[in-house]
């Protein structure tokens, strides 16, 4: 993909995400947090092409470390903020 | 740093999936992406950003944790099997070793210390992006970013600059608010002399040598890169020591858009849809939570990264100001006050996460309900140490949402209520920030408990005057008890008064 089509999507992807965010509900700010760590794990699709290449060794050790690393991030992100959704309750109504 | 130019390593997934498309205009040492690929990247983005849109509520909240996951998946299933890996079950051992970690921390961490928890994670997407950008920078064959002649392209070579800065800058700064959240280092900033010239000084050392690295040939910059490393480590390290306990949340945020920008990075460097809409979107949530949580304190955002606040610690006149006279109450006094009242507002802040008593307000909130009082929860939004922590742990002691209202919805009705409970906060029921022009807070927007019937103020002791270091006349007000205890006990103990 050439440098403009992916500056045009990274422009149009901030647009999304400050009207997104801006929409969460400030109770959940810390949801927010904990998932947006969650996705910003991404980056693992790099440390996945390092690990998975052959030929260099000290990058794809590099890649691994990044591999668990991210790999903590993605698992402890989701998982704690499903944590903290489970507890938000309405109050029941009799 | 052996870089390898071995051209039998790449592209293989490129001829299995060889597609119609121009998939890289960058040049002749590009794995191209298959569409398909292509495509599966661009949903996983998608899904992430119904993520962040299923939290504009709490009922479509987990639907949207849910989707997060399903992008998460898309995008590693794509990559690996987009491309050809040489030992599958090291990098699914990687995966299940940081798995685990990650599941167990998440099960076993307190409510109350989310707020170090995510400055941890922090650092590891920081950590892991500079890893990322490295060893781009040993193998840059296997992320398609040579050129015919065997060189990192400039455009990736700036991009890799950028994105192992802003990494690494991510990681130590992180690392330096976990500790000061953790209580494992003083919370009190750490100023050094002449910091903000050194810290300019790097910063354009950094920016400097990116620019360097960018131009000249690869050959030339292999320790300009490594330099550009080291700096960015250490001025993460810089900019965070000198900022003070009261202004995490702020640094949390910062943080958060950080690690962001730095996925994003990687993402141009990749050419991968999934990781730069990801980038953008915590990139741009960080930036906006910092943004309300500077507002919240009335302090520009530049203050606050300059650092400081929260130094001195109001010094001589707080003490003597502290002589003024208060009235003492007693948890009967408090127990009785209330089970008369027909509206409360109960304030909690910090000191309520460090004495773990929300399920004790809670229990006293359903004793209180029992007894026809209507009892509702308010929020400031830089109460606690991150932005929404309070909101985190009243769920957590099962307080309905609904009875949890933001400042600027409840704040009219204090005036119409009876009591106002204040728990561990006080720079946020501080009247100073309206009245006093001189006060570091003035401006700062804060509850109008003035304005209650009675106010019950939990305290440890009358000698700590919140994180501003700023004295509270509130303590002094003819309608104001002061409730000297550890907060937990207290409510407890206000509890046991309510049952009889």
């Amino acid at each position: 993909m050439d440098l403009i089509s992916i500056l045009s999507i990274f422009v149009m992807a901030c647009f999304v995400g400050y009207y997104v965010v801006w929409s969460v509900t400030p109770a959940l700010h810390t949801p927010l947090m904990a998932v947006t760590n969650a996705i910003s794990s991404v980056i693992i699709v790099g440390a996945l092409i390092a690990a998975a290449a052959s030929g260099a060794p000290a990058a794809k050790w590099l890649g691994l470390l990044g591999v668990v690393l991210a790999s903590v991030n993605i698992f402890g992100g989701f998982a704690v903020t499903e944590r903290m959704l489970a507890m938000y309750k309405k109050k029941e109504r009799k | 740093m052996s870089v390898s130019f071995d051209r039998a390593s790449r592209g293989f997934a490129a001829l299995l999936f060889a597609a119609p498309m121009p998939a890289f205009a960058a040049g002749g040492g590009a794995n191209a992406t298959p569409a398909w690929a292509m495509l599966a990247y661009l949903v996983s983005g998608v899904l992430f950003i119904l993520a962040l849109r299923g939290l504009s509520s709490p009922a479509s909240s987990r639907a949207g944790n849910r989707f997060g996951m399903i992008g998460m998946l898309i995008a590693v299933v794509t990559t690996l099997v987009t491309h050809s890996i040489a030992s599958l079950p090291e990098i699914l051992g990687a995966i299940a070793i940081g798995g685990i970690i990650g599941f167990v921390i998440a099960r076993k961490i307190a409510m109350t210390d989310m707020p170090q928890l995510v400055a941890a994670f922090h650092s590891l997407v920081g950590l892991a992006a500079v890893l990322v950008g490295v060893a781009a920078y040993l193998n840059p064959d296997a992320f398609g970013i040579l050129d015919d002649a065997g060189e990192i392209l400039t455009v990736s070579r700036i991009e890799l600059g950028l994105g192992v800065a802003i990494g690494a800058i991510t990681f130590s700064g992180s690392v330096i608010a976990f500790l000061k959240l953790a209580g494992k280092m003083s919370g009190a900033p750490i100023m050094l002399p002449g910091r903000h010239v050194i810290n300019l000084g790097v910063l354009g050392g950094i920016i400097g040598l990116t620019a360097y690295f960018s131009i000249m040939p690869t050959a030339d910059t292999q320790t300009v890169f490594w330099i550009i490393v080291g700096l960015s480590f250490l001025i993460g390290f810089l900019l965070i020591i000198p900022i003070g306990g009261a202004d995490m949340p702020v640094v949390v945020s910062m943080l958060n858009s950080y690690s962001g920008w730095a996925a994003a990075a990687m993402g141009f460097t990749l050419g991968n849809t999934a990781m730069i809409i990801t980038g953008a979107l915590v990139g741009s949530s960080g930036a906006i939570l910092s943004y309300i949580m500077c507002k919240a304190m009335n302090r520009g955002f530049l203050s606050v990264i300059a650092g400081g606040f929260g130094a001195e610690s109001g010094g001589g006149a707080a003490a003597a100001k502290t002589d003024r006279p208060w009235k003492a109450g007693s948890a009967e006094d408090a127990a009785y006050m209330m089970a008369q009242a027909e509206n409360i507002i109960i304030i909690p802040g910090y000191g309520m996460a460090v004495a773990q008593a929300q399920h004790a307000l809670r229990e006293m909130g359903d004793v209180l309900k029992k007894e026809g009082v209507n009892v509702k929860y308010a929020i400031h939004p830089v109460a606690g140490r991150m932005p929404g922590h309070m909101n985190v742990l009243l769920a957590e002691a099962n307080v309905p949402y609904d009875e949890v209202f933001e400042l600027e919805d409840i704040n009219s009705e204090f005036a119409q209520a009876d009591v106002a409970f204040i728990i561990g906060a006080n720079d946020v029921v501080n009247p100073a920030a309206k009245t006093d022009k001189s006060s570091p807070i003035y401006g700062m927007p804060v509850f109008d408990v003035d304005k209650a019937k009675t106010i019950f103020f939990i305290k440890r002791s009358m000698g700590g005057v919140g994180y501003a270091g700023v004295d509270n006349d509130v303590f002094y007000m003819d309608q104001t008890m002061m409730l000297l205890s550890d907060a937990k006990k207290m409510v407890e103990d206000i509890v046991k008064a309510l049952q009889h």
